[in-house]
């Protein structure tokens, strides 16, 4: 049985490397288990989507605003 | 001071892409650079090498954001190079004090069982996705990435920024793939603990 520490560096794992199928039922019955480590991957998300929006940001990707008019 | 201008200058029509724009985009790089290297000079070197590349290199551009996506495209290539050579000489370490204190910092998070403290166990953050739409998230966010110490960063920076596949982020750092795991999942718990402090429980938790 997965600790919550052990769990927390699986879902980062998670994050950049494909897992294999035990490691990710082990982590499935552990995040049925516990709240703490549900919320934690909740954080995950939140931290990726916030740097994706970040970067985006900075970079002015707009991905679907880039009506060029006059074209077509 | 003898001062290049990086970008020819427009001539003719009215130009789309003037110096107010070029400067600005020029702010953005830099803020962009420096929060992946680290490093003034180094970024100052990397923004200016793309904007050379991108503005004497006599592509047309349909408008403002394909020239700001085309700079920005080559500002990323230049900034891997310069951590790849200088990890060349100067190889990443996974540990130091910096890390140290950050292992520290987590370890508290969790009993000796290694199940989470009570008083840490991660609760739902509410709303994020207003908070996504506020700016002072982002400033708060902006924050907690600059605390983060220089090797951290540039390795998670490369992964989430950059979006580099984890072997890539992991050659260009000249670090193992177990090591790559090992910052990455240092970095995210760092800024985690971070945002929550900062943001997401500021002033919420009632006494």
């Amino acid at each position: 049985m997965l600790s919550c520490k052990d769990a927390t560096r699986r879902m980062s794992e998670a994050e950049d490397r494909e897992l294999a199928l035990s490691e990710r039922l082990e982590l499935g019955m552990h995040l049925a288990m516990c709240r703490g480590c549900r919320n934690y991957q909740q954080h995950l998300h939140v931290l990726r989507e916030a740097c994706r929006g970040y970067r985006d940001e900075l970079t002015g990707d707009e991905p679907r605003a880039e009506a060029d008019s006059g074209e077509r | 001071m003898s001062y290049h201008a990086p970008y020819p200058q427009p001539t003719g029509e009215p130009a789309i892409i003037d110096n107010a724009f070029v400067e600005q985009v020029r702010r953005d790089m830099l803020a962009f650079a420096q929060l992946q290297l680290r490093d003034a000079a180094l970024a100052e070197d990397a923004v200016q090498d793309a904007l050379t590349a991108a503005l004497t290199g006599g592509q047309d551009f349909a408008g403002r954001s394909a020239l700001k996506t085309w700079v920005f495209g080559i500002l990323r290539h230049k900034i891997v190079d310069l951590i790849r050579q200088q990890s060349r000489t100067t190889p990443i370490s996974a540990f130091g004090d910096d890390e140290d204190s950050m292992d520290q910092a987590f370890d508290r998070l969790f009993k000796e069982n290694a199940h989470w403290q009570p008083a840490h166990r991660p609760a739902a953050w509410g709303d994020p996705e207003a908070s996504l739409r506020d700016k002072h998230f982002w400033a708060v966010f902006d924050a907690c990435l600059t605390h983060l110490p220089k090797n951290t960063a540039r390795v998670f920076m490369m992964r989430e920024f950059l979006e580099l596949d984890t072997g890539e982020v992991c050659t260009a750092a000249g670090i193992s793939t177990s090591n790559c795991h090992v910052i990455l999942h240092r970095a995210r718990s760092a800024l985690r603990g971070c945002l929550e402090k900062s943001w997401f429980l500021a002033g919420e938790r009632p006494c």
